[in-house]
C-alpha cells in the first residue's frame, strides 16, 4: 500500500503497523514520536496501529534547537 | 552561595538554560553544554532524517539521565501546531524517562523576519497545553501586560524576550523587563522569570540577572562564538556573578562623584 512518510511516498506492505514501518524504516524507536494523520499514536500503541493506504505519517525526533 | 531555580516541579542547580543549535559538530555541543555548567537543555522537535549518512542522534550526545531536557515548539506560527509538537516532544521524553517530559518551551512564533511571538496565539497556546498538563515556559514579548495575561493563563514560567531570537542585541528594553518582574512576582516573589533570547555576549547575561530575572535562556550566543567553548564558561561565570550582584544590593547611580578615600585630614590645598 502507499503511504506518506515525513512528505515523501513510501511503499508498505498491506497490513503493516506502525511498528512494522518503523522497523521497515531501521529506526531506533526509543528516539521518535508518531503521527498518524496528525493525530499522536503513543508508543504503547505502535504494535497494534495498523495502517491503511493513504495514510500520512510524521515520524519526529528531538533535534538541536534553542 | 546561589540557590537553585525553582521553575514549577522541577529544580535547576545552574540559572543558565542553553540550547543545542546551530553547533559546528554534536561533539562540540556535548562539551560545550558541560562548560556552561546547564542542567537543563533546549531541544526542538523535527522530522526524522529517514536516510541518515552516520545515523548519528541528537540524543547520543546529550545524555537524557544527566540533564532535564526542555523541548520547544520552534518553527509554529499558530497554537495548534503548538500544541501538536508539544505533545510529540512529550511523547519521545516519555519513553526516554526524562523529567522534561511533563513541560515544553511554548514558541508561537508570528513572523519569520523577526521571529516575534503572536501574543494571541500564544496566549491560546499556553491555555490549552496547561489544560492538557504541561507545566508551560512560554517565549513572549517583554510586554508587562501580555506576560501577566500569560501568567493568569497558568504558565509555569513566562519568558520575555531580551531582544529578538539569535539577534545579540542583548537586553533592549531594560525598563519593561523591570515592570514584568514587578507584575508577576506581585504577591508571588518565587515566581520564575527567565529572560529568553537576545543574548550576545556574557555581559547581556550579566545584566539580564542584575535586573532580579531568574534565569537566562541562549543558544546562538554560545554556538556561533569564535571559540563556543570558551563562550561557555563566560557565559556560565557570567550568570553567575549576575546573580550575585543582584542579591548583593548594588550602589544608587548617582550623577555626582562620591569620594572613596576619606575627606578628612587633607594636607593640600582644595577647592570649595
Amino acid at each position: 500500500m502507499k503511504l506518506l512518510v515525513n512528505g515523501d511516498p513510501h511503499d508498505a506492505p498491506d497490513g503493516c503497523t506502525i511498528a512494522g514501518l518503523l522497523e521497515q524504516l531501521e529506526i531506533r524507536v526509543k528516539h521518535v514520536a508518531v503521527e498518524r494523520n496528525r493525530e499522536l499514536v503513543p508508543r504503547a500503541l505502535h504494535a497494534e496501529t495498523t495502517l491503511a493506504e493513504g495514510d500520512e505519517l510524521e515520524v519526529v525526533t528531538l533535534v538541536g534547537g534553542g | 552561595m546561589l540557590t537553585p531555580l525553582t521553575i514549577g516541579t522541577h529544580t535547576l542547580s545552574s540559572r543558565l538554560i542553553v540550547g543545542t543549535g546551530k553547533y559546528a559538530t554534536y561533539a562540540q555541543m556535548g562539551e560545550a553544554l558541560e562548560r556552561s555548567g546547564a542542567d537543563c537543555v533546549t531541544v526542538a522537535v523535527r522530522r526524522e532524517r529517514l536516510i541518515d549518512a552516520d545515523g548519528k542522534n541528537l540524543l547520543d550526545f546529550v545524555d537524557p539521565k544527566r540533564y532535564t531536557i526542555l523541548p520547544n515548539t520552534a518553527g509554529c506560527f499558530n497554537a495548534e501546531d503548538a500544541v501538536r509538537v508539544a505533545r510529540l516532544g512529550r511523547e519521545i521524553l516519555s519513553g526516554l524517562e526524562n523529567p522534561g517530559a511533563d513541560w515544553v518551551k511554548l514558541e508561537c512564533l508570528a513572523d519569520k523576519r523577526t521571529l516575534l511571538p503572536d501574543p494571541v496565539e500564544t496566549l491560546q497556546a499556553t491555555e490549552q497545553l496547561v489544560a492538557d498538563g504541561f507545566q508551560v515556559l512560554v517565549y513572549s514579548t517583554d510586554d508587562p501586560v501580555i506576560a501577566k495575561r500569560l501568567k493568569n493563563a497558568g504558565a509555569t514560567s513566562v519568558m520575555p524576550a531580551g531582544s529578538p531570537i539569535g539577534s545579540g542585541q542583548g537586553v533592549l528594553n531594560a525598563n519593561n523587563i523591570r515592570i514584568c518582574l514587578e507584575y508577576l512576582k506581585e504577591g508571588d516573589p518565587t515566581y520564575p522569570v527567565i529572560v529568553d533570547a537576545g543574548v550576545g555576549a556574557a555581559s547581556d547575561v550579566a545584566a539580564a540577572m542584575e535586573l532580579g530575572v531568574d534565569g537566562v535562556l541562549l543558544n546562538t550566543a554560545i554556538a556561533h562564538a569564535q571559540d563556543p567553548l570558551a563562550m561557555a564558561d563566560a557565559m556560565r561565570l557570567a550568570c553567575e556573578a549576575g546573580r550575585l550582584s543582584w542579591l548583593s544590593g548594588r550602589i544608587p547611580k548617582r550623577l555626582y562623584a562620591t569620594a572613596s578615600s576619606p575627606e578628612e585630614g587633607v594636607i593640600t590645598w582644595q577647592p570649595n
